[in-house]
């Protein structure tokens, strides 16, 4: 079950925490990746450390034209695209009355138009080959709103509108497009919390602790893989039961 | 019959796996070759990269037949 052997797959926001599991669990499966990032320091390491025939292939992705070339490197190195994992995502969190057209703008355009731009760009390949696995990121927040992450949470929200849409175009061309929503998950992001507020925190996670990186891996591994075929426009929420939508 | 015609043809083969006979230039993609809406963007980016023209939404919209895509083919490239 979810073997991957023979799968190639593009992993945006790789050499990041959640990432980087996201990363090893395909990897793990036996898919031969891509790995995308913005830092190409970072990324190489990431890949020399995934070792295999991986690629990295650096790319930042609030250029339109960066996002745009993408895929068909993704493709010239690899040979072909089944698996696209919309991981990156950026947070520039504000109150909204205090909320700068450039914070907005940002997550907007790193979170939810480069995901539509790698989706536009890797749906022509996949239609050729009549399969393909879209999985993106988004997050619990786009389900529940957030204080002070109006962009963050219209961003992730978006991607789940969008990959409904997304999925019933493609559905017929046996491409699946869905999301996995993780809650709190362990990671830079989180590690930064002061303790009152991770102990707050916890106190409305039933599973009384915060995800790691592998419970998100393992999602996108099952939604990634031929078993799941059948499931699509579907978002997979990750989270210790912290929201149940 | 044109050289464009020929190549139309092949690519129409190709993508939607009908005989060759039945792609006569009359031809409806959807009536008559069974294309839905996603066969005819892949048709329509097919044409595009194999012989370098620009086929804009609403020139796309208005290809209907096989004739339609050599006619509109022949008038716009190079």
């Amino acid at each position: 079950m979810f073997d991957l052997t023979g799968m190639t797959a593009l992993v945006t926001g790789a050499s990041g925490g959640i990432g980087s599991s996201i990363a090893k669990a395909l990897a793990g499966q036996g898919a031969r990746l891509a790995v995308s990032g913005s830092n190409a320091e970072k990324l190489e390491a990431f890949r020399a450390e995934l070792g295999g025939e991986h690629v990295a292939l650096a790319c930042n992705l609030s250029d339109g034209a960066a996002v745009d070339a993408l895929v068909p490197s993704a493709v010239e190195a690899l040979g072909k695209i089944d698996i696209l994992v919309n991981n990156a995502g950026v947070t520039r969190d504000n109150l909204a009355m205090r909320m700068k057209d450039e914070e907005w703008d940002q997550v907007i355009r790193v979170n939810l138009e480069a995901a539509f731009r790698l989706i536009r760009a890797a749906a022509k390949p996949m239609m050729k080959a009549r399969y393909g696995r879209i999985v993106s990121i988004t997050s619990v927040v786009g389900a529940t709103g957030n204080p002070g992450q109006a962009n963050y949470a219209a961003s992730k929200a978006g991607l789940v509108g969008m990959s409904k849409a997304l999925a019933q175009e493609l559905a017929s061309r046996n491409i699946t497009v869905n999301c996995v929503a993780p809650g709190f998950i362990r990671s830079a992001m989180t590690d930064v919390l002061p303790e009152a507020q991770k102990t707050a925190l916890l106190t409305k996670i039933p599973a009384g602790d915060l995800g790691s990186g592998e419970d998100i891996g393992a999602a996108v591994v099952y939604l990634a893989s031929k078993e799941a075929g059948y499931v699509t426009g579907q978002t997979l929420h990750v989270n210790g039961g912290m929201a149940m939508i | 019959m044109s050289e464009t015609a020929d190549r139309v043809k092949k690519i129409v083969v190709e993508h939607l796996g009908v005989e060759a006979e039945k792609v006569t230039e009359d031809a409806s993609f959807i009536d008559d070759l069974g294309a839905d809406s996603l066969d005819i963007v892949e048709l329509v980016m097919a044409f595009e990269e194999e012989f370098g023209v620009e086929i804009p939404d609403d020139a796309a919209e208005k290809i209907t037949t096989v004739k339609d895509a050599i006619t509109y083919i022949d008038e716009n490239q190079g």
